[in-house]
């Protein structure tokens, strides 16, 4: 007589389907996901007393810098925004980006403790960092308002306008960008640890094909084009359009790069899904 | 019911081609191969001969495990390092994946391979008893629900608001384990996160886990701590090179353990695999026991003293040597313990050979026993360790006393010299 099939909560075996992404598990452990970016942002205004000061330093330095090189020196145009107010629009949100990137880069190294230790879909941690980065990136974007506000009432140079609205889809739209390349590199990371630094650098030269620090305004035609493809060139004009209202700004652009982003999401979340089954065995 | 089906696990590593971490050294092996050279970066025991490189390119870690685990059940695992244990728990914690097989589970699984994972020293005790329950898979309710009692447990309530690194490592430890104590899972897994804080707090935890088991739920627990494994489990598994080499009840169980782990009777040939410890300056040569009875097995008549011959060879001058030795009973006590400055001094031993013989006073009860011998500094410092190395036999049968069958009456592991006055 055969016995009728048991039912199992639970079937560990060798690996699974590609597909095979478990999104329901990483609804249950929301708790934990939420739990790490307390643990962040806890441990962020613990730290020193200069801490949270040190997330307005840098952006105005930053600023400061951009503003003898590339305004005084280099002389690139602002599209006749006031310069101050141009690059710390382009510095706040490519600080979040930039980090975000980077920090799930490396997620199966700086977790590899807890990964080896504790199972709990991995998935959870790259989320957490992109939550987690919202909170410095809170703290610039509000240094940025006061910066509009000034410009907008008191100088009088720059119209904001109704596309303000849009900057949460812009934040989401950054955030899953730097989500799906960030697993995707995580996986070559957890190999190859020296990636990390080709990685930094590599950062850094796509922060100069991204308007970060000139309009799109400035460019040929022929480099337009080629700077089209940069799914984040759409964010950019968009939030520089909405904030201080002058740019190249087409929403046709948001939708591809909307369109480019979900795909790189996707691509990436498989790939770290077939990552994180055997990351422990090379690591 | 069934709680844990383990079926044909394996789970094969690959040795020689573990990624060695940076790309310019994946580069650079790849360009040796290329031009037929040796790989540079070989690992790991392999020697790079092109007749065994085929076979021995993979190493069975797991082979062919079968087992199944009944609800309530609590399972000990032994096993000596490299028998499999560390991987059958990560295979089940779902760190990693199985090569081959499948477990089938029925109901949550939790597993505490280490306490206090995740803590994060800049936070408090109460924030890190909410992080570390969230990442044992906790919600945040269950924590809530069960928070006074974790603290309770703990005993720390009034640094419950200070940063952990802070705290003593004692203070972490016990915040640590009652936290993973109070995780509720069906199945729990437990690794040797006993062997941890004072003997009072594990006395605590021996309890707690007994508790758990008491509940009905399954554990599977990992130790070397056999007097643990005796308190908790009625059966173990003895893993051995990846397969399992006993399943069943728990005394006989480690009595099996002890015995796969030593050559027995053998003298003289003493294997790698035999040195727990070993500095390269010191070697036993060989170990025997010299007044044996019969010409197999280290038999020994009741109340016969013992003695034990070895031979090792030191390669260079070592000051103020200290010899140990001893004896374990066949349910993994270590109840003898002898030195040779308990009875002599400290001695200084030139590079060469030297023999020893040690007498040990016989008081043993009958049954089995071994006896492990080890050589130290006088600061503490293992040059040289064989644990179990001898197998010893004490004979139900005295040499000069005919009552013999007063000896199969066995209790306890020693039977001391007695006078026993009666008076009436």
């Amino acid at each position: 007589m055969q016995a009728k099939e048991e039912q199992w909560d639970l079937i560990i075996g060798p690996k699974k389907h590609l597909l095979d992404i478990n999104l329901k598990q990483v609804y249950a452990y929301r708790d934990l996901l939420m739990m790490f970016v307390k643990r962040d942002f806890v441990t962020f205004y613990k730290q020193t007393i200069l801490g949270p000061i040190w997330f307005f330093i840098q952006p105005i330095l930053t600023t400061i810098i951009y503003l003898v090189i590339f305004g005084n020196i280099a002389g690139l145009s602002t599209d006749g925004v006031p310069q101050i107010a141009f690059y710390l629009a382009g510095i706040t949100i490519w600080n979040y980006f930039s980090e975000t990137l980077t920090t799930t880069s490396n997620v199966f190294i700086t977790n590899a403790a807890i990964f080896g230790k504790v199972y709990f879909p991995r998935l959870i941690m790259p989320l957490s960092i992109v939550v987690s980065g919202l909170m410095k990136f809170s703290i610039q974007f509000l240094l940025f308002l006061i910066a509009v506000l000034y410009y907008t009432f008191i100088q009088q140079s720059i119209h904001p306008n109704i596309w303000m609205l849009a900057t949460p889809l812009l934040i989401l739209m950054m955030a899953s960008l730097s989500l799906g390349i960030g697993m995707i590199f995580s996986s070559l990371t957890s190999k190859y640890k020296d990636l990390t630094f080709l990685l930094t650098f590599g950062i850094q030269l796509f922060m100069y094909a991204t308007p970060v620090i000139y309009p799109t305004s400035i460019l040929s035609p022929k480099l337009k084009m080629i700077m089209s493809w940069n799914p984040l060139t759409g964010i950019f004009e968009c939030f520089r359009y909405a904030f201080l209202g002058a740019g190249d700004f087409n929403p046709s652009m948001l939708i591809y790069s909307a369109l480019v982003i979900f795909a790189i999401l996707i691509l990436g979340t498989l790939i770290f899904n077939k990552i994180e089954k055997s990351f422990t065995d090379s690591i | 019911m069934i709680a844990i089906k383990a079926e044909n696990i394996s789970k094969q590593y690959r040795l020689g081609r573990v990624g060695s971490g940076t790309l310019s050294h994946d580069l650079n092996r790849w360009w040796h191969t290329v031009r037929g050279k040796e790989d540079p970066y070989l690992k790991i025991g392999e020697t790079n001969d092109r007749g065994t490189k085929g076979e021995s390119d993979y190493v069975w870690s797991l082979k062919n495990i079968n087992f199944e685990v009944q609800q309530g059940e609590v399972l000990g695992i032994i096993g000596r390092n490299g028998a499999g244990k560390s991987t059958l728990l990560k295979l089940l914690s779902q760190i990693t994946q199985p090569t081959t097989g499948q477990f089938k589970i029925k109901g949550r699984i939790a597993s505490l391979l280490e306490v206090g994972t995740g803590f994060h020293p800049e936070m408090t005790g109460r924030e890190n008893i909410f992080l570390n329950g969230s990442i044992l898979g906790m919600t945040k309710a269950e924590i809530k629900s069960k928070f006074d009692e974790i603290v309770d447990f703990s005993g720390i309530e009034r640094y419950l608001d200070t940063p952990v690194k802070r705290y003593s490592s004692g203070m972490y430890v016990r915040l640590a384990f009652a936290v993973a104590a109070h995780l509720e899972p069906e199945i729990l897994i437990v690794d040797e996160v006993l062997a941890v804080g004072d003997a009072e707090f594990q006395e605590k935890c021996l309890g707690k886990m007994k508790s758990v088991s008491g509940e009905g739920r399954t554990v599977l627990f990992v130790s070397h701590n056999m007097a643990a494994i005796k308190a908790l489990c009625k059966r173990i598994i003895v893993l051995k090179h990846g397969e399992i080499h006993f399943d069943g009840e728990v005394t006989l169980g480690i009595s099996t353990y002890l015995s796969s782990a030593n050559p027995g009777e053998n003298r003289g040939s003493i294997e790698k695999h035999h040195r727990t410890i070993n500095t390269g300056f010191v070697f036993f040569k060989s170990v025997e026991i010299s007044n044996k009875e019969f010409n197999s097995g280290n038999s020994i008549y009741f109340n016969n003293d013992i003695s034990i011959n070895c031979s090792l060879e030191f390669l260079k001058d070592i000051e103020n040597v200290l010899f140990d030795a001893r004896v374990i009973s066949a349910d993994g006590i270590e109840f003898l313990h002898t030195m040779n400055i308990y009875d002599n001094d400290f001695v200084n031993i030139k590079k060469g050979t030297v023999e020893i013989n040690l007498k040990l006073e016989n008081k043993l009860q009958p049954g089995k026993y071994f006896i492990t011998l080890g050589v130290h500094l006088s600061d503490g410092l293992t040059l040289e360790y064989l644990e179990n190395i001898l197998e010893l036999n004490i004979l139900n049968v005295g040499i000069n006393n005919q009552k013999g069958l007063i000896y199969d009456f066995k209790l306890g592991y020693y039977r001391p010299n007695a006078n026993w006055q009666i008076t009436q």
